[in-house]
């Protein structure tokens, strides 16, 4: 992870230094699953599974536990944080030091946004104070100077997720990524993007597939492209536990199937998408897939040229990045092919009265003001996240998510969604209070300075699915506790007393 | 312990009303129906105004679901207005409005909303006047279509 830094005058990432120091041993209760690829056995007991979760010849726990990574990607021993890496970590994140209705605060929502540490906030503002221009527009030493820090923001990110710099597309968040691939895809189909974008377009008899478990950002532009094209959509099915069911796989993806998206790890779940099956068929039938990176790329290692998918995309602010940048990856060639979406300056190489020509990818994607001082925050933010090590947040954040989920399972009256305890998953779950609603749980936690999420957290068609309007979700980081998630789920079990259960 | 802000916002009657609601069950045969969604959480409800011969609501009816705040609020709202024309009901629907929006600068009339006042907690809680509104505001676009 080269840290480009800006202006080089960038605090050192020192504030981390020290912070691998050895600390306790593995202290989790979970297993370090998420950490073991995708063709390596997985431990599901507890205790020994730090040991066990490099033993390739240990036996497979449960066909469904896929790793966040690809098989090269991640070490396979990484300790989750200690009680004195964490404590030290949190002195970095200012937000996390707030008094919540006399409380403490537990941050449970970091699925939703993630707090910010002082490295990152520092980062966005030194470019400001010192650099601030336009970039690929001016030839002052301000401008260059900005354009260059930009530019290295692009590497930094680039590198996190295993891309080549030309691979990255800054746009605001994820949303925008990927409806920047649907109205690419759509403006193929209208006949743009000359012989090059022949290979995709859609329409009658195509279709495209996601599943039953997406994010509204990963549905709504795939209707809306199915609207303008006239191809169908279709959907991979969830189990009653909200977790894809691939058992119809080959005849849901077939010669028909184009785009296959899906999210690598679901935002309500906290489930893991079996990556390498999906690419798989998609291969077979020659489908491209756009991965919904959301709540992997901050979560741990992810290599995305490894998980050879054709596009993904994420939001900085997920990652304790800022608000108004997100990230497209796409594959040099598709990106290349892929006529642009938005259009205007920045993006142009001759524009006369009738017609324009276009640059080439990423910056035939970013027509106008860019957010730079956003994207080199974001860079601080990864290379924050590089020196503690992503296969160790990965670790904390399964510990995190075992505690949560069998926690949670063993209160009566709540219900857990996504995978049953002892199968990966993020250090997020979401679960239902059998005649509790959601705002009212989320309201009895925020009284005890406990932030969680409410709602349908932008995924009607899963809730519906499992015959719920709402859940509530707790989601953690690298900065979240064990105490964090004790207090929860001892709000949890007091909200059932409180509102008396089941009308 | 639960903090006096949280036991001031869910009072033994919301909790009562949400568990035990009145006026729930949609009875039909009437244009004055309302259907509204709270798109942040997906609430939802349907809510009939039914006119009785003296001018009076007979019966204001409902079905939804939601919050603990939302249902006792469509359900405190169905009982009131039974006692209302449909000029009280307007004008009440105003007053309701201006009490929650007010951050608790305003407390909400007993004389006139009785337990229904017990709603005023919310108020100080912005993220949640519109679970208690909702009831109200489907019962204001209901009045709209009420025959003349
Ligand atoms: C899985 C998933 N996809 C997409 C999004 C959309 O991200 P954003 O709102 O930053 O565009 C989110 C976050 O809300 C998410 O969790």
């Amino acid at each position: 992870m080269s840290g480009a830094r800006p202006g080089g005058a960038h605090p050192p990432a020192g504030t981390l230094e020290g912070r691998t120091a050895r600390g306790d041993p593995a202290a989790g209760r979970a297993p370090l699953m998420t950490l073991t690829p995708a063709s390596t056995p997985v431990s599901t007991s507890d205790s020994t599974a730090a040991a066990d979760a490099g033993d390739a010849d240990a036996p497979a726990a449960s066909p469904s536990a896929p790793a966040l990574t690809a098989p090269d990607g991640a070490s396979l021993d990484a300790r989750p944080l200690s009680t004195a890496e964490l404590f030290r970590l949190r002195a970095d994140f200012p937000a996390l030091q707030r008094q919540v209705n006399g409380h403490p605060l537990a941050y449970l929502d970091s699925g939703a946004t993630a707090q910010r540490p002082v490295a990152v906030l520092d980062a966005e503002r030194r470019y400001l104070e010192t650099a601030n221009a336009a970039v690929h527009r001016g030839a002052h030493l301000m401008a260059a100077e900005a354009t260059e820090l930009f530019e290295q923001a692009r590497a930094t990110v680039a590198a996190f997720v295993g891309a080549g710099e030309d691979e990255i597309v800054w746009t605001s968040n994820a949303t925008e990524a990927l409806n920047l691939v649907a109205y690419g895809i759509s403006n193929a189909s209208l006949g743009r993007g000359g012989a090059a974008a022949e290979r995709l377009r859609i329409g009658d008899g195509d279709e495209i597939v996601v599943t039953e478990a997406e994010h509204h950002a990963n549905l709504v532009p795939w209707q809306e492209l199915c609207a303008r094209t006239g191809a169908t959509l279709r959907f991979i099915p969830v189990d009653d536990d909200g977790v894809l069911d691939l058992d119809r796989l080959d005849e849901i993806v077939t010669e028909r199937t184009r785009v296959l998206a899906f999210a690598h790890v679901g935002n309500v779940t906290g489930a893991i998408a079996p990556v390498e099956r999906l690419v798989a068929r998609a291969r077979q039938v020659g489908a491209l897939v756009v991965l919904d990176a959301c709540q992997s790329v901050p979560h741990g290692p992810v290599d995305l040229r490894a998980l050879d998918v054709d596009f993904a995309a994420f939001s900085g602010h997920k990652m304790l990045g800022p608000t108004g940048v997100g990230v497209l990856y796409g594959k040099q060639g598709l990106l290349d092919a892929l006529p642009p979406f938005l259009t205007g300056g920045s993006m142009i190489t001759t524009v006369t009265l009738e017609r324009s020509e276009y640059l080439p990818a990423p910056q035939r994607f970013e027509a106008g003001t860019q957010k730079v001082s956003q994207s080199i925050a974001l860079a601080a933010a990864v290379d924050y996240l590089g020196e503690i090590g992503m296969d160790r947040i990965a670790a904390h954040e399964a510990a995190l998510g075992e505690r949560m989920a069998a926690g949670l399972a063993e209160i009566p009256g709540v219900r857990l969604l996504g995978p049953k305890p002892g199968i990966p998953r993020v250090g997020l779950a979401s679960f239902d209070v059998h005649g509790v609603h959601s705002h009212d749980v989320g309201q009895f936690l925020d009284d005890l300075g406990i932030a969680v999420r409410v709602g349908h957290h932008c995924a009607q068609p899963l809730h519906r699915r499992l015959g719920i309007t709402s859940s509530t979700r707790a989601s953690g980081y690298l900065y979240t506790t064990d105490d964090d998630v004790d207090r929860m789920l001892d709000a949890v079990a007091r909200t059932v007393a409180f509102f008396g259960g089941a009308a | 312990m639960s903090s006096s802000e949280l036991q001031s916002l869910y009072q033994q009657v919301i909790l009562d009303h949400s568990k035990r609601p009145h006026g729930r069950g949609l009875v039909g045969d009437t244009a004055a129906s309302s259907h509204q969604v709270n798109p942040t959480c997906g609430d939802e409800i349907t809510l009939e105004l039914h006119v009785g011969d003296d001018g009076t609501f007979e019966r204001v009816a409902w079905n939804g679901s939601g919050c603990a705040i939302s249902q006792a609020s469509a359900s405190l709202l169905s009982g009131l207005a039974e006692d209302w024309t449909p000029a009280v009901l307007q004008e009440r629907i105003g007053q309701f409005r201006e009490a929650l929006r007010s951050r608790g600068a305003i407390e909400i009339d007993e004389d006139l909303f009785e337990d229904a006042a017990a709603l005023g907690g919310v108020s100080r809680y912005t993220a949640r006047v519109k679970c208690a509104m909702l009831a109200w505001v489907a019962a204001e676009d209901a009045l709209t279509r009420l025959d003349a």
